[in-house]
């Protein structure tokens, strides 16, 4: 390129030269032809990056799952000492089971009935069984199919508070429902 | 399972012993002197053991474990060897009274340990009211050399009968549930030892939990209970055989088993729709009996030693308390009176008193009463204790206890509850059955 923009130069200074020394009359100085530079070759065309879509990540559990279940409606019901009736705020709690569990007609759970320690091995896990029940029936008259329901009684012996007080106790007499298939 | 069968086979096939009585050098004496107990208080008797061995240590070992049994019983007081002035009384002498009576001791057992011919530790021992300068007891008691424990507890429950008057209890196992790890993740084992805590050895793997169990008759079955996260069953052990079986396919959840004193039969609850009742199943036939139909919670049931009632715990009254039965479910009556919770009810050895769990005041204890109720006695009292179980004997109760935070340990209590003593066995544990006399 370098070359051809100098020959032109070349060839317009001739030029010039000839016509300033023909006559006396100045001519009008034709300006030169501008010079463009033209590309040997184009340059490889990179296309820009596409532009991604992803889904944002969920900001809840999954509608269906064990964690929505456990998070949007409480897998846990509480019970007064020594008692198997339904407390107040375990029949709303369990109303709200009932609703999740009538929407996800493929769940089946397990009613897991539990005591506090301050009884006997052998009494709790017949008092357990209550409190588990208690529950099954509940969920039952909300509309629950009976054979999606199973029950069991632990007892004393899967305390989920390990403290010796009123306020471990009180979180011990619980009936938990487990999922035990047909989440998302 | 084989690692604990050789173990087990070990004490139950290999544990024969063979007792013999020993030529008298004295007259035997007719009446036979006794520990003192006076007003609830009871005065340990000072006796000096000294079983002697040549050429091993056998014998002090033996005299290690005699001495161990007789002061854990809480009516002997042993005298610390290093203060015998006597040093070898010999078998076949008579020992020197003075120099005993010196040092306090109102009784003496003396002994000597020796491998036979054969391979066999005989032990042959004497027994002497050191006052009246009288043998009261000569026996030879002879066993495998493994087996010198057994040996030990056989010479201790010799001087336990002759010198109380009562039933030994010593040469006997404790069937019981091992327990570790953080509570909440609790690892529950099956385990039997020796009623000294000895030999401990674990029946389970730990793979479930198991609780409850209960020893039949002849001390060869065991049955328990086995929690899983989605079943509860009733399973027997054959300690013999070391094979385990499922009780029947009962529906619901079956807990609380105890044997029928004959052995044939097993008494438990099941828990179906909420409600707990007692059931009884001939083993033999597999034929079953719903021997309550309450709507309450019946649970924990106990055959009288004749078979002829059940005591069991049930809330059909309101609250906790105990009722016994005609075996076959007939005649129910309340037998527990007093204000507070009972539950736990076991028929002593003899039939005469009951023991059980008592709640109140926020506090756990265990006590007895008479079978038919009343003359009720608590023995203890602490934060969480239960589960109470009798020596063959019928003289003591073990249980086990829980302080708060810390992993259960069994207890043994004299059923007067002037004695009380820890059960030596190092790891956590819970749900204790004595068994019968071993044979």
């Amino acid at each position: 390129m370098t070359k051809s923009v100098f020959k032109l130069a070349l060839l317009a200074c001739a030029t010039l030269s000839v016509a300033a020394c023909a006559g006396k009359k100045p001519e009008v100085v034709t300006p030169p032809p501008a010079v463009v530079e033209q590309p040997a070759t184009p340059p490889a065309y990179t296309p820009p990056p596409p532009a991604e879509t992803k889904p944002l990540s969920p900001t809840g559990p999954v509608p269906g799952s064990q964690q929505d279940f456990v998070v949007n409606v409480g897998d846990r019901v509480f019970f007064d000492l020594d008692q198997s009736s339904l407390r107040e705020d375990a029949k709303a709690l369990l109303d709200k089971q009932a609703a999740w569990l009538v929407r996800y007609p493929a769940v089946k759970v397990r009613i897991e009935g539990n005591a506090d320690e301050r009884g006997t091995r052998e009494y709790n896990f017949a008092l357990g069984a209550r409190r588990a029940e208690s529950v099954s029936q509940y969920l039952t008259s909300k509309g629950v199919v009976p054979s999606r329901i199973s029950t069991i009684s632990y007892g004393k012996e899967n305390p989920i508070a390990t403290g010796a007080d009123e306020e471990a106790w009180s979180q011990n007499r619980n009936a938990h429902t487990a999922i035990t298939e047909g989440a998302q | 399972m084989t690692y604990f069968l050789k173990r087990l086979k070990h004490f139950v096939f290999s544990a024969f012993i063979a007792i013999g009585p020993l030529v008298a050098t004295h007259a035997v004496a007719q009446t036979p002197l006794r520990g003192e107990v006076t007003e609830g208080v009871i005065a340990p008797l000072p006796i000096a053991i000294d079983i002697e061995s040549s050429g091993s240590d056998l014998g002090d070992k033996i005299t290690k474990v005699v001495m161990a049994d007789l002061e854990r019983s809480g009516f002997f007081k042993p005298i610390d060897p290093n203060a015998f002035i006597e040093q070898s009384v010999g078998i076949d002498a008579t020992p020197t009274f003075a120099s005993w009576k010196t040092i306090n001791a109102q009784a003496l057992a003396n002994g000597v340990a020796r491998v036979d011919g054969e391979g066999r530790l005989q032990v042959d021992f004497r027994l002497w009211d050191v006052f009246s300068e009288k043998q009261l007891l000569g026996q030879s008691v002879t066993a495998t050399p493994e087996n010198w424990r057994r040996i030990a507890h056989k010479i201790a429950d010799a001087i336990y009968e002759k010198l109380t008057g009562e039933e030994g209890y010593f040469d006997t196992r404790i069937v019981f549930v091992a327990e570790s790890g953080a509570r909440g993740k609790r690892v529950k084992r099956l385990a039997i030892m020796d009623q000294d805590g000895a030999n401990p050895s674990y029946l389970t793997d730990g793979s479930y939990k198991v609780m409850t169990p209960r020893f039949s008759a002849d001390s060869q079955e065991v049955a328990y209970m086995v929690l899983r996260e989605d079943s509860a069953r009733i399973y027997v052990f054959n300690i013999e055989t070391g094979r385990q079986e499922a009780v029947g396919q009962i529906k619901g959840m079956v807990f609380a088993p105890r044997f029928s004193p004959d052995g044939s039969k097993l008494a438990y609850s099941v828990a179906q729709g909420g409600n707990t009742d007692i059931y009884v199943m001939d083993l033999r036939t597999r034929a079953t009996r719903r021997v309550t139909t309450d709507p309450g919670i019946d649970t924990s049931p106990s055959f009288s030693p004749d078979g002829s009632t059940i005591v069991f715990n049930s809330d059909r009254g309101g609250s906790p308390q105990l009722y016994a039965m005609n075996a076959d479910g007939s005649g129910v009556r309340r037998i527990s009176f007093g204000g507070g919770i009972y539950s736990t009810p076991v028929f002593s050895p003899k039939g005469d008193k009951i023991a059980f769990t008592k709640q109140s005041g926020g506090r756990f204890s265990i006590g007895v009463m008479d079978a038919g109720g009343g003359n009720e006695k608590l023995l203890t009292s602490s934060f969480l204790e239960e589960g109470p179980t009798w020596a063959p004997n019928g003289r003591y109760i073990m249980f086990f206890r829980e302080p708060p935070g810390a992993l259960p340990s069994l207890w043994m209590v004299e059923a007067s509850g002037r004695i009380e003593r820890a059960v030596p066995y190092s790891g956590g544990a819970s749900d204790p059955a004595w068994s019968p006399r071993l044979k």
